[in-house]
Formats: C-alpha cells, sequence, structure tokens
C-alpha cells in the first residue's frame, strides 16, 4: 500500500505534464475568449478610422452625392436613447431586484417575476421593438425617441433585476442579523447594508445590460425610425449611431459604407469609455481592506 | 444603566421543532448571567427571543412573556424599537464589510436617522474606547475597511458597534469561540467592566469562562432549562444530577 503514495520518477513526469496540461488548456481558452474581440477591434480601427475626423463628430449627414458630413446627430441621440433607457431600466430593474430576493422570497409572485425576467430575458429585440411599436408608437401615431427608450428600458429590466438579486443572496445573512440587531428598519437595513454590501456586483449588473443595449438596431427600427437632421425632441424620431450604421451599411455608396464603419468604431469606443468611466467612479472610494 | 430581564414561560419553534419549552427564569440588571449547554440546546434560540431576533427567520415562533424593566417585549413596541434597547454581538464578528471602522461604530445611529457630526464623533470615540479598541485604531478610523482588522479586533468593533447606541441589555452569542486565546481574554476583561453599566446576557460553550465572567449560569437542555442559580453554586455543587455530568464533562 505504501509504495502507492512514494513519488517515483515516472509519477513525477505525469504530475508536471498534466499540471501543463492544465494551465495550457486554461490559457488557450482565455486566448479563444479575447481573440474575437481584438480581431473585431482591430478591423473597425483598420476600415474605420481613416474616416474619423473633426466633421465625423461636429456635423450631420451630407445629402447623397456629396462627400463628407459626420454623424454628430447619431452620437447625441444614441446618447440620449441610453440615458432615457437607463433612467427606466437601472432603477426598476434594482428595485424588482431587491423583491425578490429579500421581500418576496419563497412567494409566488417572486417566482412568477423571476419566471418572467427569464422569459424577458429570451425575447428577440425585434420583437420588444414590435411590441412597444404596438404600444406606444400606434396610439401616438407617431416615432419618438421616448418610444425608442422606453423599447431599450424594458430589454435592460431582466439582466439587471437578476444579477442584483443573485449578488443580494450573496451578501452574508450575518451582515443583515448585524443590522437587524442594531435596531434599523428591514427598509433602511436592505438599501443601506445589503444593497450597498452587494453594490459592485448590481453595478457589473448594470454595465452589462447597458452595453448590451447600446448597440440595439432592431427595437429602434420600429420605435425612433432614425432622423438624418438635428433633432434632440423626445417626442419626435431622433437619430441613433446603431440605426445610422445600419442605414449607411445596406446603402450602395462606397463613401457610405466608410463612414459606417466609423460609425461601429465610435460606439464600441463609447461603450468601452462609458463602461470604464462608471467602473472607475464607483470604486474610487472603496476602503482598504475592504472585501 | 442595565435593566432586569423576566422571563415566562417562554416557547420558541422552528418549524416544527419545539428548540425552547417552557423557560422561566429572572436576569438581574447590571449582572453577567452565563447560558451553558450542549450544542442544540436552545440557548442560542433563547437570547435570540430577548430581542426578537428569533422571529425574522420564516419560520421561527414565539410564545409566552419577556418583561425587560417595565417593557413587554412581545406586547406593543415594535421589533425594532426593542432591538435598539438590547444590543447583540454575534458568534462570528460580522462587521459591514463595505464600511470604515468609524462609519462601522456609527451605523447604528446613522441608520436611525441621527446626523450630528460634532455628537457622533464623540460616541464612536467613546464606544470604541469601552470596546478596548480605540488605541488600536485610531489612526485610521476613516481609512480602513472593518474587514481589515482581525477577528479579535473586528469582535471588539462589533461590541463597540452595538454599545453605540446606548443599550440597556447586551446580548452576546458565543462572542469569543472564533477568537484565539489572547484576543479572548480581551473580550472576557471587557464584559468584566461593562457589566456595571449593561445588563450582559453570555452564552458560552466555554465553562470556565462562564465560571469567570458571570454572576448566575444556566445550563439548558434538550430546549429546556435544567437549572438556574449562582455560577459558584453551579459549580461547585449543582442541584442537578445533569447539571453535575455536564460540567465534568460527562457528555457534552
Amino acid at each position: 500500500m505504501a509504495s502507492q503514495y512514494k513519488t517515483s520518477a515516472a509519477n513525477r513526469i505525469w504530475r508536471t505534464t498534466a499540471n501543463h496540461l492544465a494551465s495550457g488548456l486554461a490559457i488557450l481558452s482565455t486566448i479563444l475568449v479575447i481573440a474575437p474581440l481584438v480581431a473585431i477591434f482591430i478591423y473597425l480601427l483598420y476600415k474605420g478610422a481613416s474616416s474619423l475626423n473633426l466633421a465625423f463628430f461636429t456635423q450631420i449627414p451630407k445629402p447623397v452625392g456629396e462627400n463628407g458630413g459626420g454623424m454628430a446627430n447619431a452620437i447625441v441621440g444614441s446618447g440620449i436613447l441610453l440615458i432615457i433607457s437607463s433612467l427606466l431600466g437601472v432603477p426598476i430593474g434594482i428595485a424588482a431586484g431587491i423583491f425578490l430576493a429579500e421581500f418576496g422570497r419563497g412567494t409566488r409572485l417572486a417566482n412568477m417575476v423571476r419566471f418572467t425576467a427569464d422569459v424577458l430575458n429570451g425575447v428577440p429585440s425585434i420583437v420588444m421593438g414590435i411590441a412597444v411599436y404596438s404600444l406606444i408608437v400606434l396610439p401616438q401615431k407617431h416615432f419618438s425617441a421616448l418610444a425608442g427608450g422606453v423599447a431599450l428600458g424594458i430589454m435592460m429590466i431582466p439582466t439587471i433585476t437578476r444579477t442584483t438579486e443573485e449578488m443580494l443572496l450573496m451578501v452574508p445573512n450575518a451582515v443583515r442579523e448585524a443590522a437587524l440587531g442594531l435596531g434599523v428598519p428591514n427598509w433602511r437595513s436592505v438599501l443601506s447594508i445589503t444593497l450597498r454590501t452587494a453594490s459592485p456586483g448590481v453595478i457589473t449588473g448594470c454595465m452589462l445590460a447597458f452595453a448590451r443595449i447600446a448597440g440595439e438596431t432592431a427595437p429602434l427600427i420600429f420605435t425612433v425610425l432614425g432622423n438624418q437632421f438635428w433633432s434632440v425632441n423626445l417626442d419626435q424620431p431622433i437619430a441613433a449611431l446603431p440605426l445610422q450604421i445600419y442605414v449607411y451599411a445596406i446603402s450602395p455608396y462606397d463613401e457610405w459604407h466608410r463612414l459606417a464603419w466609423a460609425g461601429a468604431l465610435v460606439l464600441i469606443v463609447l461603450i468601452v469609455v462609458s463602461v470604464s468611466l462608471v467602473r472607475y467612479v464607483t470604486t474610487r472610494g472603496v476602503l482598504k481592506g475592504a472585501s | 444603566m442595565g435593566v432586569g430581564i423576566e422571563v415566562k414561560s417562554l416557547n420558541a419553534w422552528y418549524g416544527s421543532n419545539h428548540t425552547l419549552q417552557d423557560i422561566n427564569l429572572h436576569i438581574p440588571a447590571n449582572q453577567a448571567t452565563a447560558l451553558i449547554g450542549p450544542s442544540g440546546c436552545g440557548k442560542s434560540t433563547f437570547v435570540r427571543c430577548l430581542n426578537r431576533m428569533h422571529e425574522t427567520n420564516p419560520i421561527g415562533k414565539v410564545t409566552g412573556t419577556v418583561r425587560m424593566g417595565d417593557t413587554d417585549v412581545y406586547g406593543d413596541a415594535s421589533p425594532v424599537e426593542i432591538r435598539r434597547r438590547v444590543g447583540m454581538v454575534f458568534q462570528r464578528p460580522n462587521p459591514f464589510p463595505t464600511m470604515s471602522i468609524y462609519d462601522n461604530v456609527a451605523s447604528g445611529l446613522r441608520l436611525n436617522g441621527f446626523r450630528n457630526r460634532r455628537v457622533l464623533d464623540e460616541v464612536v470615540e467613546r464606544s470604541l474606547i469601552s470596546a478596548a479598541l480605540w488605541d488600536e485604531v485610531k489612526a485610521d478610523l476613516k481609512k480602513k475597511s472593518g474587514a481589515s482588522l482581525s477577528g479579535g479586533q473586528q469582535q471588539r468593533l462589533c461590541i463597540a458597534r452595538a454599545l453605540a447606541v446606548d443599550p440597556e441589555v447586551l446580548l452576546m452569542d458565543e462572542p469569543a469561540s472564533a477568537l484565539d486565546p489572547v484576543s479572548t481574554a480581551k473580550i472576557e476583561d471587557l464584559i468584566f467592566q461593562l457589566k456595571s453599566q449593561y445588563t450582559i446576557v453570555i452564552v458560552t460553550h466555554n465553562m470556565q469562562q462562564a465560571a469567570r465572567v458571570a454572576e448566575r449560569t444556566g445550563f439548558f437542555l434538550n430546549g429546556k432549562l435544567v437549572e438556574f442559580d449562582s455560577t459558584h453554586k453551579i459549580f461547585t455543587n449543582p442541584g442537578d444530577k445533569r447539571t453535575e455530568d455536564y460540567i465534568t464533562g460527562r457528555f457534552g
């Protein structure tokens, strides 16, 4: 029996090989995950960077046949849409997540909400566009930025709700008991202690949802329509980067194709910048040794 | 000042499990009372009934009366009010992980809407001094997270946090069982000093600890209070055969 545990040379070699094999596999998988992102980014830079100039950020699209022009209205329009959708999606999503994890645990309503959120997560984005089209655009009889913001906001909710719930459930019960034991009312303890302890994870969930909807095109076709001119009126059709990219990409003009590449590049950079910015701002106040 | 606690025919359940059966006892004011007994005998459940924490568990249920001074604990007062008057220290140190040392101690007052900075500063300092932690942490009160302290320091931080809301009773549920002997000795010294101002109820697995810190000791077994008397009597001349068996190490 004892010989089994003795380190023979063959045993040692096998163990080292297995170890290298496992780390090799892990490294290979990491590369496979990163490769598509890097490839897309390089390709976008290659195709789009040459069309980026000051005019791209300051001018609105030129009519067919004229060279130049930019996507200033689409960049601003996307910003407005993302603000509306975040204002709608983040509070509702977090509040629903709090309900699932803290107040509704085990109730039938909570199970229904959870199931609905999971199904909603799987609904194709174009279906969301059609739904908002018939709920808001048809009764109003015109397309609007508001309708687009609502469609995107609804798409944010399930992701935020489910991540908020999971992050809250990871907060140890001892932390909740500590707050209750101090004579803190339950609602206060949930908001100031449990949610705050879970906030890094909750913010990650919000950022995931944000990044997902920032590039959505399909729901916008049915709701905001797009706009070739300046407009910041929430009740009117508005330009948006994904829509502008779509229109330019399927057009027959080379100039427009180049602008579409540049637009895609700008969209990705904007997403990366806003996600990093939120991360930076929210982790600035973290104390030494906080877990 | 501390107040006495009068418990009459207290029963508690977890689901269908009858964890406390007909408990009657009087916990005197400004003394330390120790509760001993084997694991699962109901002593933790008992202290959780004193500040109505037991009912925060969805399957927990309580009957009977608990009087704290003139207050009926299970009467008109809300559980939140009761818990403000009864501090609790748990078995595992549980500082709020995202808060600084200062914010941890101030949390009880702040979360109840108290905002006066000057008074908060005073309360935090006084509580940390009472918990014998001030000298070790005063340099980085607002810089370090409560979770960055050592286990023993974290437990004293939790005691300071409980003291900051100025309770009348301090419940301690095995406060030293996760700590090393040096930290345990510090906590015991602390209990000795604190009992002049607070009524202390301490649950412990460590019988020497009960003998060292408590005036009175209760022995729990299988959800019943077997014997409750002065610590000296319990450890030298117990009235019940089961108490004697337990303290002499014949079971448990």
